[in-house]
């Protein structure tokens, strides 16, 4: 479904030229749920931000291949880059507190995408927004549907986020680091959740973290990502059991475990 | 320090909400008509038939506030007003876009805002020629440029943000983004903006009035007032005091509103 082929990308800044990604080459299937790992400054946000089309043109030169179903992203016309983007591919980000509008009442974010890109009626919409916000757990629909972000928790808003973004039924969700701002328990049910939107639905999950433990948890295949380039890519459970690269092997041994826990502090 | 604040609002809201009320009557109804002369009642002091005195032409001096307080707000709220629209489409296009279209007008601005702004306007007025018109047009065009930086900077944050880009994701059009997912979220940090820029066009009316190139006669103005009751400021205090007060507590009740609302 995804295939991103020799995928380079650099950055220009006041005549400045840093390429951050250097021939990215990544595979997924429809409905797979793949990991994409990797130390902070190592490219994975900007791999997921160019498949968004969320980079910049003017502040960037992309080159290579992003295949979504066959057709190349990168060569797409806009118009036909903003109907595939908004309605195939959902993106959930770290933040929960900037990710939502401030000043936009949480139900109507949640609409959002389907006032662009359906033309159903308020009152359809707002049928199928509260039908979702129940599907992600959100508490009390009809009441939390007038609510603004700051009435809500963390993970509250993640859920939210995750609701604007698989309500119109996308492909391919990217998530970077989803849970990365939220405590560990709200953390392990945001999991389930895309977990279940995965299987129930279908929907492809890129999942971005560098946290090894959750990605072990909820993916089924991994790509490691160093420096801009994908060192390593396998099932999960055959990296974390026989990682080949250096690179894995030292990702891996940084997991903290009781063992080495208990030796820190001993 | 919050408990001040809130004070110094609540405090702001009852003085600009009375003179608004006042100014609303004066507007209707003064208790004489502000223009009309009485040669028998020059210079009187406030009594109950006039309550504020008289002036040196046997003119209500209430009237004549009520009805200057009116041409000073219409003045102050027009330029205001349009200095905002103009800010918000230039800021908002110039911080969205960046590029050099927003180096060249900011820059431009920069070049406006160096200079104090009644200077300017006391320029663009003696181009243009006096008059109420004239006055909202010159105050509103040197308003531009403070607006829309702040509009500008606000922008230039807003969109590197994740709910910006989500909206973007989701194939929101440009316009939209802008104008309904963004600007109510600079709109907090422009009060303070608004505030600050009514009370300079308050003060840019009375002195342009006081130096005798704004508002022209007979329309009252508190700036010429304050000008004319100059000479008989010892024989008849009541008259500048009466003025003088009213353009401090519209100045103040509106300061102590964007205090308190910036906390």
């Amino acid at each position: 479904m995804l295939d991103i082929r020799n995928l380079y990308l650099s950055f220009h800044d006041h005549g400045e030229t840093t390429e951050v990604l250097h021939g990215i080459n990544l595979h997924m299937d429809a409905g797979e749920r793949l990991g994409l790992v990797g130390e902070s400054g190592s490219g994975k946000s900007v791999t997921a931000l160019a498949v968004a089309g969320l980079v910049r043109r003017s502040r960037a030169t992309i080159s290579g291949e992003i295949l979504f179903e066959g057709r190349d992203l990168l060569k797409c016309p806009r118009e036909k880059l903003r109907a595939i983007q908004g309605k195939e591919i959902g993106m959930i980000f770290q933040e929960p507190m900037t990710s939502l509008n401030p000043l936009m009442k949480v139900g109507h974010q949640i609409e959002e995408v389907l006032r662009i890109h359906t033309d159903k009626s308020p009152a359809e919409m707002k049928a199928l927004a509260l039908e979702v916000m129940g599907k992600v757990g959100l508490p009390d629909p009809p009441t939390t549907y007038e609510k603004y972000p700051h009435q809500l928790s963390g993970g509250q808003r993640q859920r939210a986020m995750i609701a604007a973004a698989f309500i119109i039924d996308p492909k391919l969700l990217l998530a970077d680091e989803p849970t990365t701002a939220l405590d560990v328990t709200v953390q392990a049910q945001i999991i389930e959740l895309l977990k279940r939107i995965n299987v129930n639905r279908g929907i492809g999950l890129l999942f971005i973290s560098h946290d090894l433990h959750v990605v072990r948890k909820l993916c089924t295949r991994v790509a490691v990502m160093h420096d801009g380039c994908i060192v390593e890519t396998g099932l999960t459970e055959e990296i974390f059991h026989h990682p080949q690269e250096d690179y894995t092997k030292r990702l891996i041994a940084a997991i903290p475990t009781r063992e080495k826990r208990k030796r820190a502090n001993g | 320090m919050k408990k001040q604040h809130h004070q110094n609002f609540i405090l702001g809201c009852c003085i600009t909400g009375v003179m608004l009320l006042l100014i609303l009557i004066g507007a209707f109804w003064t208790p004489y008509d502000a223009e009309a002369m009485d040669t028998a009642a020059k210079m009187q002091a406030p009594s109950f038939a006039h309550l504020l005195g008289t002036d040196n032409f046997g003119r209500d001096i209430l009237s004549r506030v009520l009805e200057g307080a009116g041409t000073t707000l219409l003045i102050a709220v027009s330029a205001v007003a349009a200095g905002l629209f103009f800010g918000i489409l230039i800021g908002a296009f110039t911080g969205w876009y960046g590029g050099w279209i927003d180096e060249v007008l900011m820059r431009i601005a920069d070049v406006i805002t160096a200079f104090p702004s009644i200077l300017l306007a006391l320029v663009l007025i003696s181009l243009l020629g006096s008059g109420k018109s004239n006055i909202i047009l010159a105050l509103s065009l040197l308003f531009i440029p403070s607006f829309s930086r702040v509009v500008r900077s606000e922008y230039a944050k807003q969109k590197e943000l994740d709910y910006v880009r989500n909206a973007k994701l989701m194939g929101v059009g440009t316009l939209r983004i802008m104008f309904v997912h963004i600007l109510p979220n600079v709109w907090p940090v422009l009060l303070s903006s608004i505030a600050i820029g009514f009370n300079n066009a308050v003060l840019a009316e009375a002195a342009m009035s006081y130096v005798g190139i704004g508002v022209l006669l007979p329309d009252a103005s508190l700036g010429r007032m304050l000008s004319e009751s100059q000479a008989f400021f010892f024989s008849a205090p009541w008259y500048a005091l009466s003025a003088g007060l009213t353009i401090v507590l519209l100045i103040l009740g509106v300061g102590l509103i964007s205090d308190g609302l910036g906390e």
